[in-house]
């Protein structure tokens, strides 16, 4: 009994030190939160192993290793990481705007399959890879844009709540698309000479120059998609639209009364989210497989939204947040072979992630955390109730 | 007023010392008080003083760090305001705490529910309410939806609600803030009649008229701090306000005669509806004039709000037609009537006056990020807007550390002062301007009205909404009253009177 308290006592004494040094000497106060739902996710996941019988450590050992062992491991783990960073931004960008985007899913295939029909066309082949690329993306996020920006729409006109009605797409575009993707009779988009149901390989000049052949292969689309994050970080912080839509995000009453046009706003922070998630599968069709198949991009939005919100919708701690969802998901085979531990606790452990940083109360409890941010909240509830 | 024999009784609540911190502010610093039996003790102070983190110690909502408290006596320490109520305590918010679905009988009994089995029993409820509001003069219908009721009856069933739960100390947290003039004298009968049956009253409020009116003693408190106890009678106004605002407070508005020109402000029978499709500005005139302050008076709910809005573009008027510098602007978007030259301070400090956790720099260029002097090129200029800020925060005297502090650190009083600051910046040529001291203390009070005669003297015409009358009458050059979404009368401020204006608030007509 005194044992397990001194146990408590000294686990809580750790964790408060941690809690020390990652605020005072790395600065990553407002990351806190999320650092820990990790580390407390993979304790829990760590027990969860040892109840079936298997040593955590060496299962861990195994997954860190398939996730970052070698360079092509490092390589796979970034190229599976890289469409996430899209599909996040889809999230934490409508998010500063006061929406919540969970139809990252759907944009994914609107842009995915409008790319792929983009970079199939015929004149596509004489085009110059410098064009033929750049069109190629664009036309994702275009499709992407536009299936994001219809509940957009749809919430400045009639009210519509966004939550539901990118659900409801969502399925709109997942069946319309298999449809297109399956049909004979008529072809739509087939690739009749497929044994797979998948639309016809774009044009050699749409394909994103490969960097290092890992599985999946890592490509350029990479830059483009760290390039959008810092992008996106500039507009947030510095410029007039991205004050707009944090204005609207945060009080569209006051956005109203100090003269934006906050419908205007929010449908322009809905159709620029659906672009990230149609410009991440365009680089997908054109940098890993060179076709359009909707299954690869199954849970591709819904991880986006846990990464999004694990990074506070920070876009450039979306870059680490993908890179760890990414590199799990790629390491997490070697675990499955060699501790014997299924691909699925990978997947258990993420969503505990995402448990932890939604119910954050459980690990500012645990880690003793103070909110800093909302200490000067308390000042003024003092002042505003006498 | 109370006789003077009942400060001789016994004391039924004693606080002794009591300190309170939250973090980076001392609300409460060594405050002593003694509430006698049958008195009504007010406790004045302004805003931020510590008025109601005391009072929401004594009722058991905070604990505090030092100090003692004795109720007949005994010293208590209370857990929760379930404890409180034990002992005899009943508190009644500033903010009502009803369900409005709810009648009038189930929110009284409500955590304190009268049951037969696993029933309620809502006629023995109904009997026990009804014999309390008799005996103590609170006419309520146990019936009534909560909703349905007026603020002043809202109040009523408060304050039976604190009776039926056996309270003899009652703490009323700016009981009149809500009230119309005769709903707070009312409202003073009320509590007369509650003393002389032996209730002892602590009475929150910040309007020294009041305090004069109705109390036995007064404590005064001030950053925290007790700066004095008195005798009701032997104190004035004057000695009050210095108190509670530590110098001396003018209390008359110095202003020259007023110059009026050309009409700058022309509304013909507007016409809007409120949120649920209500027409509550049901064809409303007004001509403001260049160089005058037009004050509109009226009971609250009478469509000053709607009122205000379509005027600033804020809500599409349903009928009629809003003319500013000879511009039909009806209809027109907020920002083309800001960019006219037409600022509004709006009524609703925290739902359109600011953005919370934005830096009061951000706060002070809310309306004008996108000019010029802000942005290029659609970027933002940090260093352009930060020097604005710190040009404004000195001349508008807002007290904060810095102008990159989220605008929710700083004190009513000082974000009001952010508002009015952004919103008398610039090119203006018109002001309309709703409650714009609501709630704020003394001081921020007159720096307030300074700025607004200012205006006016340099020539822009103001419309003033307010549902303080002494404000309308100290501001105004011409005062018109809104009754049930009209124009009932237009008077000179200079020959009118608190009572010719109370009746046209509450009739709509002079006689």
């Amino acid at each position: 009994m005194n044992g397990a308290g001194n146990a408590n006592a000294g686990v809580g004494r750790a964790a408060s030190q941690l809690h020390r040094l990652l605020t005072k000497a790395w600065r990553l106060q407002p990351l806190c939160v999320s650092l820990y739902a990790i580390l407390l996710s993979f304790v829990v996941g760590g027990v969860l192993i040892s109840i079936i019988g298997i040593n955590p450590f060496e299962a861990y050992w195994a997954l860190l290793r398939g996730m970052v062992g070698g360079g092509d491991e490092i390589a796979g783990s970034v190229a599976r990481s890289v469409p996430f960073i899209g599909s996040a931004l889809a999230l934490a960008f409508a998010f500063r705007a006061g929406l919540f985007n969970i139809g990252a899913e759907g944009q994914l295939l609107a842009g995915g399959v409008t790319a792929a029909f983009v970079g199939a066309l015929s004149w596509m082949s004489d085009l110059p890879g410098i064009v033929a690329i750049p069109l190629i993306l664009i036309a994702g996020a275009m499709g992407g844009a536009i299936w994001g920006g219809i509940p957009g729409v749809l919430r400045a006109k009639t009210g519509a709540h966004e939550v539901i009605s990118t659900i409801m797409l969502n399925s709109l575009v997942l069946f319309g698309v298999r449809w297109m993707v399956k049909s004979r009779d008529p072809v739509v988009l087939l690739d009749t000479d497929s044994t797979v149901p998948r639309t016809e390989p774009i044009s050699d000049t749409a394909v994103l120059p490969e960097l290092v052949d890992s599985q999946p292969t890592l490509h350029v689309g990479l830059f483009a998609l760290l390039g959008v994050c810092f992008v996106v970080a500039f507009v947030l912080n510095r410029t007039t639209f991205g004050f707009e839509v944090g204005t609207v995000g945060l009080n569209p009453h006051a956005s109203h009364y100090a003269g934006i046009n906050v419908n205007r706003v929010i449908v322009a922070s809905m159709a620029v989210s659906g672009a990230f998630a149609g410009l991440a599968a365009a680089s997908e069709v054109s940098g890993t497989n060179g076709f359009f198949q909707p299954g690869t991009f199954s849970l591709m939005g819904f991880d986006g939204i846990a990464i999004a919100l694990l990074a506070r919708t920070n876009p450039v701690a979306i870059i680490a947040a993908a890179l760890l969802w990414g590199s799990m998901l790629s390491g997490a085979p070697l675990m499955q072979q060699e501790a014997d531990v299924s691909i699925d606790v990978v997947r258990i452990i993420q969503a505990l992630v995402l448990l932890f940083v939604a119910a954050d109360a459980i690990v500012r409890y645990l880690f003793r955390v103070r909110d800093l941010d909302q200490s000067p909240l308390m000042a003024t509830s003092v002042e505003g109730a006498v | 007023m109370a006789q003077a024999s009942n400060s001789t009784a016994s004391p039924v609540l004693e606080i002794e010392g009591i300190t309170k911190t939250f973090p980076g502010v001392v609300a409460n610093d060594n405050v002593s008080l003694t509430l006698n039996q049958g008195e009504i003790h007010c406790l004045l102070g302004e805003n931020g003083a510590g008025k109601s983190t005391l009072m929401n110690m004594v009722f058991g909502l905070y604990r505090p760090d030092q100090g003692t408290i004795r109720v007949r006596g005994q010293p208590v320490h209370f857990e929760d305001s379930g404890e409180a109520i034990a002992r005899g305590i009943g508190m009644v918010h500033q903010h009502f705490q009803l369900i409005p679905l709810f009648t009038v009988a189930e929110n009284i009994i409500l955590g304190n529910e009268v049951t037969r089995g696993a029933f309620l029993d809502l006629d023995t409820a109904r009997r026990q309410i009804n014999a309390l509001a008799e005996r103590y003069g609170l006419a309520v219908d146990p019936d009534a939806t909560v909703g349905d009721l007026s603020v002043g009856e809202q109040q009523r069933v408060e304050l039976v609600k604190a009776l039926f739960r056996d309270a003899d100390i009652l703490i009323l947290d700016e009981p009149t803030a809500v009230l119309t003039p005769g709903e707070v004298d009312d409202f003073f009968e009320v509590v007369e009649s509650l003393t002389q049956q032996g209730k002892s009253i602590i009475f929150i409020t910040h309007k020294l008229r009041e305090v004069l009116a109705v109390a036995d003693r007064i404590t005064v408190l001030r950053a925290g701090r007790m700066v004095g106890t008195a005798a009701a009678d032997a104190a004035t106004q004057q000695s009050l306000a210095n108190l509670m605002v530590g110098r001396d407070v003018v209390f008359r508005v110095d202003k020259a005669e007023p110059d009026p020109g050309e009409s700058v402000i022309r509304v013909e029978d507007l016409r809007v509806t409120d949120d649920r499709g209500v027409e509550t500005v049901s064809g409303f005139d007004v001509d403001v004039r260049a160089g005058e302050i037009f004050g509109i008076a009226g009971v609250e709910g009478n469509g000053q709000r709607e009122l205000v809005e379509a005027i600033c573009g804020m809500r599409p008027p349903t009928g009629g037609r809003v003319e500013m510098l000879g511009q039909n602007t009806t209809g027109w978007s907020p920002r083309k009537i800001h960019q006219l030259g037409v600022a509004h301070v709006p009524e609703n400090r925290s739902k359109h006056g600011v953005v919370a956790q934005y830096s009061i720099a951000d706060n002070l260029v809310l309306n004008r990020y996108n000019h010029r002097k802000f942005a290029l090129r659609g970027v933002r200029n940090t260093a352009a807007i930060n020097a604005e800020a710190k040009d404004l925060v000195e001349r508008f005297d807002v007290r904060t550390p810095g102008v990159g502090v989220a605008v929710d650190t700083l004190s009513g009083g000082n974000q009001q002062k952010v508002i009015v600051a952004r919103e008398l910046t610039g090119d203006l040529r018109a002001l309309v301007v709703a409650q714009p001291t609501r709630g704020l203390d003394v001081g921020s009070i007159e720096f307030i009205h300074r700025k607004i005669i200012e205006l006016r003297d340099r020539g822009m015409a103001v419309l003033l909404v307010s549902a303080e009358l002494d404000e309308i009458l100290s501001l105004s050059d011409r005062i018109g009253v809104l009754y049930r979404g009209r124009l009932a009368g237009t008077v000179d401020a200079a020959d009118t009177t608190r009572e010719e204006l109370g009746l046209l608030m509450a009739t709509g007509t002079q006689s």
